[in-house]
């Protein structure tokens, strides 16, 4: 197959998985409208038999087998939910393949934030799909599937650009090291926001039916998104703190630079330290902690796009596309005291590496 | 023996919490009292978060270490509000005082809260594992059977499974009870990324106290070399403590420069794969070597650092005065001021030309092309490739006093107009010179000729020290170790207790006490439900199975 051929099947992959993550979401969303129905029809049920007091067997018994099915309903959604996202992610991974082979040189495919995003998304929706091996946890799968399709929608709409090769200074093992360890970390930390939301919202509820009572106890949410950011937290630190300095230092000669990327990806460090360490401080753990895991992701998600539209000095913004990196980087990078005394304007070509 | 509260779930030392002052203050209470403030868990939480906030006006304020040309153009459009961000040291926010202060006062209270659990820590690796609690049944991981063995022989066999999972066991003869507890590298874990965190910070330290950054733009080609001396250097940031005297005496000299310039698809423009060959000699009259210097591939020389930063062209341009005199001739340093087609700007200076002193100003196209509107009319000049596909300087003329004679200090990159004036043509319009390599124009009024006599190249070179890098890389990768101990070690107790009934059987009773935050009730049901299954059946060793696992999970979530 061609580079274009490749291109094009990647495309049709993340349509492809976009459309399967959609139908996961509904077939979720499906599963919460029928549960609220089974836990009302249930509801009534006892009311019936209690208040009305009427023990005739027949109407009882139609009612247990209304709920019955109701229920038998509500495990299919969840179960085809659980189902289109396990297709939706291979059919992803496919997508993903696909652009690394559809460069020239063949490459990982996470050279801009379009690449980056659905790489991102991928493992948001890999991580999920392996903890349901592991715990229960398919009462998420709503939140991750609807966080995924928005997420893919705004690569596509906002964040697209044409397959280039790496510029030199993204051309280095480290690429593979580096982003892989942040994306990662951005997988298990977007869940871990995911579940500390969750969290909030269910220590406030007393619902009794629909989704927020299908979710476990406030307690369990608050472990399970430790545990997401306890794994979380170590690969993000070898991401930002271990291989980001030694390719900095590679590539632009100066381990730390303080880079506009480089400083949130270290207020995110920061932030998700200090939830580590609410959690075993009287008085910030639980609610306070959340907050903090919040404030992370929401740190985290702003270096990834915010930054970007604030500073334009970043040698992280690929957002321009490739092209004129790696001559940026040649170009102009670095105290080029000569280019500044000129005071050359380097508006709106000014290259963004 | 107490009754075990819930609260020993969390480790006592994690809880240093800040006091109350106390109404009565002698000098020494007041230290006390404010030590206390300080190493509290809330202040360092605290300290995080400010550390966090301050960090950010710096990625949003341009930075005068960083990116001075975006700090003078802030400067230019915010006239006001500059000697105010001055003042706050806003365009210097990683090296002010205010940023300096709170992460000096972390590490204080890191400090403070380290030193005292190191020796908490000390004593609780000496220790005997606490013994059992008198009812096991209320913790809310237990579990018990009834046996007809006698309860010394489940004790010892209790001991020997316990130690085989490799808990620290203690369990005296004639007491009803073994205690146990592993899980010590947790705390071991905790610390050591603590301390690690002060070692990132001596290596960061000794990097920008004893270290420098320079830049040289060396012209390539064997005539032209740099030795590794402060007057070589075009700029020079040296760190506070910086002495001269360490700088490694290597020189070099870039004998070849190489780009791949794709010249097709949608990738067209595009360069890469950039290749400066370098001779160089480590100390002086020591044998040459060569080394392909590359982005991503920096040279190494002692401790020095060599990088490859940036590349340009420089236009060859001899420039004869009115009296016929060459007083200007050979290579002048061109910057790009678009890093895709390599347009370039740039100044050359002839101060002892007679009669008058020359300037020229203007720009350099690589790949010459007239620009063209939507309609097709010629606009701007410009360069389409960065290549040398049709190399062409254009310059305006300028005489007078270049400023140049006073001998103050002024830069090769920039003409000084204020004595200068600009030549004009008899039309009015500023008069320019259009030249190709191997072209020459005569100059009006008798002023000279200006001959562009070819291109040659410059790469900007990067050299920097950074002493205590490999101290600070060794650091985060303790802090990484320690936190992946401190993150999953679970530390953990387990008691079984076995007592002679009235009936004659014995009652076995396990409980297990998680002392990390992060536990699954899962994982503490199948550790007891393993050791029960051990207990009952000899034989058998410790796998566990995933059916005992689901039935005895469920107590913890009644807690």
């Amino acid at each position: 197959m061609t580079d274009a051929q490749w291109e094009v099947l990647s495309y049709e992959g993340v349509i492809a998985a976009a459309v399967l993550y959609f139908l996961a979401m509904l077939a979720y969303f499906f599963e919460l409208a029928s549960l609220r129905t089974a836990a009302k029809v249930g509801a009534e049920d006892v009311e019936l038999a209690t208040v009305a007091a009427r023990p005739t067997g027949a109407s009882s018994d139609a009612g247990a087998g209304h709920a019955a099915g109701a229920s038998r309903r509500t495990e299919v959604a969840g179960r085809l939910g659980l189902v289109l996202t396990v297709f939706a992610v291979l059919v992803h991974l496919v997508a993903l393949v696909a652009r690394g082979l559809a460069a020239d040189p063949n490459r990982v495919p996470w050279g801009n934030m379009y690449e980056f995003t659905i790489s991102g998304t991928f493992v948001v929706a890999l991580i999920f799909v392996l903890a349901t091996l592991r715990i229960d946890i398919e009462w998420l799968g709503p939140l991750v599937t609807t966080f995924v399709v928005a997420a893919l929608m705004a690569a596509f709409l906002g964040l697209d650009d044409a397959v280039l090769p790496l510029p030199d200074a993204l051309n280095s093992p480290w690429l593979v090291i580096h982003v892989v360890s942040a994306v990662i970390s951005t997988g298990a930390f977007t869940i871990g926001a995911l579940l500390s939301g969750l969290y909030l919202v269910k220590a406030r509820s007393t619902a009794t039916t629909g989704y927020l009572a299908r979710v476990p106890e406030p307690k369990v949410l608050d472990r399970l998104s430790y545990r997401m950011h306890a794994f979380g937290f170590p690969v993000w630190t070898f991401a930002v703190l271990i291989t980001g300095p030694i390719w900095a230092h590679q590539a632009w000669g100066a381990y730390w630079n303080w880079d506009p990327k480089e400083v949130w990806a270290f207020i995110t460090w920061v932030v998700y330290a200090a939830y580590l360490h609410a959690r075993a401080t009287a008085g910030w753990r639980g609610r306070n902690a959340a907050i903090l895991a919040l404030v992370g992701a929401a740190t985290l998600w702003f270096n990834f796009i915010g930054i970007n539209f604030f500073s334009s000095s970043s040698q992280h913004s690929y957002a321009e596309g490739a092209a004129p990196e790696m001559s940026v980087v040649l170009g102009l990078a670095g105290p080029v005291e000569a280019a500044q005394e000129v005071g050359v304007v380097v508006g709106p070509d000014h290259p963004r590496a | 023996m107490t009754d075990l509260k819930p609260d020993l779930r969390q480790r006592p030392s994690d809880d240093r919490q800040a006091t109350a002052l106390p109404a009565e203050l002698t000098a020494r209470e007041l230290a006390r009292w404010s030590w206390r403030q300080v190493t509290s868990m809330r202040t360092a939480l605290v300290l995080l978060l400010l550390l966090a906030l301050a960090s950010i006006p710096g990625s949003v304020i341009p930075q005068d270490n960083i990116d001075s040309l975006a700090v003078s153009q802030w400067r230019d459009n915010h006239p006001r509000l500059a000697p105010i961000w001055d003042r706050l040291d806003l365009f210097d926010v990683y090296g002010s005082v205010w940023f300096s202060a709170i992460y000096i006062l972390l590490m204080i209270s890191l400090v403070g809260c380290i030193i005292p659990r190191l020796f908490v820590y000390a004593r609780a690796l000496r220790a005997k594992p606490p013994r059992a609690p008198r009812h096991l049944s209320r913790l809310p991981e237990s579990t018990s059977y009834t046996t007809d063995e006698d309860p010394d022989v489940v004790l010892a066999r209790a001991a020997r499974v316990v130690r085989g999972r490799r808990f620290r066991v203690h369990h005296v003869e004639g007491e009803d009870a073994v205690a146990a507890e592993r899980g010590h590298l947790r705390e071991a874990g905790n610390l050591l990324f603590h301390l690690a965190v002060i070692v990132v910070l001596v290596g960061v330290a000794a990097g920008s106290l004893f270290g420098y950054k320079g830049g040289v733009i060396l012209l390539n080609g064997d005539d032209y070399g740099f030795s590794n001396n402060l007057t070589q250097y075009d700029d020079f940031a040296p760190g506070a403590l910086f002495d001269p005297d360490v700088m490694e005496p290597f020189s070099f000299s870039i004998t070849d420069f190489d780009v791949d310039w794709l010249t097709e698809g949608e990738r067209a423009g595009m360069a890469r794969e950039f290749v400066a060959t370098l001779d160089y000699e480590t100390e002086p009259g020591g044998g040459t070597e060569t080394y392909d210097l590359k982005v991503n591939h920096p040279l190494t020389i002692g401790g020095t650092d060599v990088f490859l930063i940036g590349h340009g062209y420089a236009p060859v341009i001899t420039i004869r005065d009115g009296e016929g005199e060459v007083t200007k001739s050979g290579p002048v340093v061109f910057l790009p001021t678009n890093a895709q087609t390599f347009e370039s700007f740039g100044v050359v200076k002839a101060p002892f030309a007679r009669p008058q002193q020359i300037g020229l100003e203007g720009a350099f196209y690589p790949t010459f092309a007239m620009g063209r509107d939507a309609d097709g009319n010629l606009t701007m000049p410009s360069s389409i490739f960065g290549a040398l596909g049709d190399p062409l300087i254009s310059m305006s003329l300028w005489t007078g006093d270049l400023g140049l004679q006073d001998g103050s200090a002024s830069s090769v990159y920039v003409l000084d107009k204020a004595g200068a004036t600009q030549v004009m043509k008899p039309n009015g319009q500023p008069f320019r010179m259009d030249l190709r390599p191997g072209e020459s124009i005569d100059l009006p009024d008798g002023l000279g000729s200006v001959t562009f006599e070819g291109v040659e190249r410059w790469n900007k070179i990067q050299i920097s020290r950074t002493p205590g890098k490999l101290v600070a890389l060794a650091g985060v990768v303790l802090a990484l170790l320690g936190l992946l101990a401190s993150l999953f070690v679970r530390p953990r107790r387990l008691w079984v207790r076995a007592r002679r009934q009235d009936d004659g059987t014995t009652l076995v009773e396990l409980a297990r006490l998680d002392r990390s935050s992060g536990g699954d009730p899962e994982d503490g049901a199948a550790e007891l439900a393993d050791v029960v299954a051990q207990l009952q059946d000899p034989t058998r060793t410790g796998t566990s199975n995933r059916t005992s696992r689901r039935t005895s999970s469920t107590k913890e979530d009644e807690s």
